[in-house]
């Protein structure tokens, strides 16, 4: 049964599926992790920051984001996007919205939710004498914040922040649904082009499989190593 | 230099902790404030630099109202040290830079003269070959010394300590009580809440005791410990803890 399938059509296809599609699709998950765990910090803060309104929003906001598949914001967000924008701006038609920055602003969006939990219960495992000692010595809010407790909350969480930028890898393949040719999408143009389907699928389970269980090898040992020096 | 006024403070309508708590400590006087657990003696200590708030009454620090919502806090808190029970080293910071943070951030010095700076304070508390450690990498007693000279580093007008040997192996106490006898020699204003009766015989200029949110005892230390202290609460946690 093998021998009709066609495996070589992904050797021709490597350049096209790693140099455009995996590049977009490692762009997408950097950014997408940066801007989150910026957001999701500032997110985390307003929850904990003691002001009721302020943490009410975040708390809202986290749980609106998390109670939506991520592939109906994505589709949504792409087709609102242009008309908040001409709302917002007052412009006479719908600004348009490039696809890349329509889905990242998206995964922003949605893993800020998510980091900000993480990072809220990071900052909540630093003891109370931290932010005492820093206030003590002189520091504002924001210095403590800044030089005492998120490198303490950002260090003792980074496991599980770089687990969660691996489930963000797998999840920017949604993007499908806006035809960007991601890896996933590359690798589906080039299966329907040529007629091979289940070598190009095949293909790239293989690749996302990987390339996630190498990340979450090298995070396990980054968590065994965290664990002794504490 | 610290006057602390009919200070009142609840933790919950029916739960108060401070009770009228009155009392002072003038410049280059070491008060040693002792009672036992839940007398209130570490939240008073607390009040006085505004990290625990209270409701009633008044602290004024070296002239500034501690509790006037005017008043600029950090910039208040940056001239009174402090040491804690369970030191608080910042434990992502090597030693050196535990004691140049808050020189840079907060007083604005340069990197170098911060650093020089902490090295001194390093060499008095017999710990400069360890700055460039970590705090886990010491013990409990280094960890305090350290802390100390942290507070140091900002050249503080008054020390606040509270409990600083409550956490530490007994070998360990005397390494800390050493460094405070020092300075309390050299004429540092000190508050000190510890159960170190021992400390406060050699160098504390007044005892005070309290008990159940409130200051029963604020005498002269040769009055608490050469006469018998006033009253029965104070000669019964006296007899405890002289015991042994």
């Amino acid at each position: 049964m093998l021998g009709s399938f066609d495996f070589d059509v992904i050797r021709r296809a490597l350049p096209y599926l790693f140099l455009e599609g995996m590049r977009f699709t490692l762009t997408l998950t950097a950014l997408a992790a940066f801007g989150g765990l910026v957001f999701g910090t500032l997110i985390a803060l307003m929850r904990l920051s003691g002001y009721k309104w302020l943490g009410r929003i975040a708390g809202v906001y986290v749980d609106f984001m998390r109670s939506l598949p991520l592939v109906l914001v994505i589709f949504w967000f792409y087709f609102l996007v242009p008309y908040i924008g001409q709302w917002l701006t007052g412009a006479s038609r719908p600004i348009t919205v490039g696809a890349f920055a329509s889905s990242l602003i998206t995964f922003i969006m949605f893993e800020a939710a998510y980091f900000s939990e993480i990072m809220r219960a990071g900052i909540q495992s630093i003891s109370k004498g931290q932010p005492a000692a820093a206030s003590a010595l002189g520091l504002t809010y924001a210095q403590s914040m800044r030089y005492i407790v998120l490198p303490q909350a950002f260090r003792n969480m980074l496991p599980v922040l770089l687990t969660q930028t691996i489930v963000l890898f797998q999840d920017t393949s949604l993007v499908y649904v806006l035809s960007i040719p991601d890896f996933l999408g590359a690798a589906s143009k080039v299966a329907q082009r040529d007629g091979r389907l289940v070598e190009m699928y095949l293909f790239a389970a293989v690749v996302y499989f990987t390339i996630s269980c190498v990340a979450s090898f090298f995070v396990r040992r980054l968590q065994a190593r965290i664990a002794i020096v504490r | 230099m610290i006057e602390i006024k009919h200070v009142n403070k609840w933790y919950s309508p029916s739960f108060q902790v401070l009770k009228d708590c009155t009392t002072s400590v003038t410049k280059g006087e070491v008060v040693v404030v002792c009672g036992p657990s839940g007398s209130g003696k570490s939240t008073l200590i607390k009040c006085v630099n505004a990290l625990e708030p209270f409701q009633g009454g008044e602290i004024i620090l070296d002239g500034v109202k501690v509790n006037d919502p005017k008043t600029d806090l950090p910039k208040l808190r940056s001239r009174v040290g402090m040491v804690f029970q369970h030191f608080e080293l910042f434990p992502h910071l090597r030693i050196v830079d535990n004691l140049c943070l808050a020189q840079e951030k907060v007083l604005g010095r340069k990197h170098d003269e911060a650093q020089a700076k902490g090295m001194k304070l390093l060499e008095r508390v017999g710990l400069k070959e360890h700055a460039r450690k970590f705090p886990a990498e010491l013990s409990g007693g280094q960890q305090q010394r350290v802390a100390i000279a942290r507070a140091l580093a900002m050249d503080p007008i008054a020390m606040l300590f509270d409990e600083p040997t409550s956490a530490l192996d007994p070998e360990m106490i005397s390494e800390v009580l050493d460094v405070m006898v020092d300075l309390a020699r050299e004429g540092m204003t000190m508050m000190v809440v510890t159960h170190e009766m021992g400390f406060a015989n050699k160098v504390a200029d007044r005892v005070i005791f309290m008990d159940r949110g409130e200051i029963v005892e604020d005498a002269k230390k040769t009055d608490f410990f050469g006469g018998t202290p006033r009253s029965d609460r104070a000669q019964k946690f006296l007899s405890k803890i002289l015991q042994h």
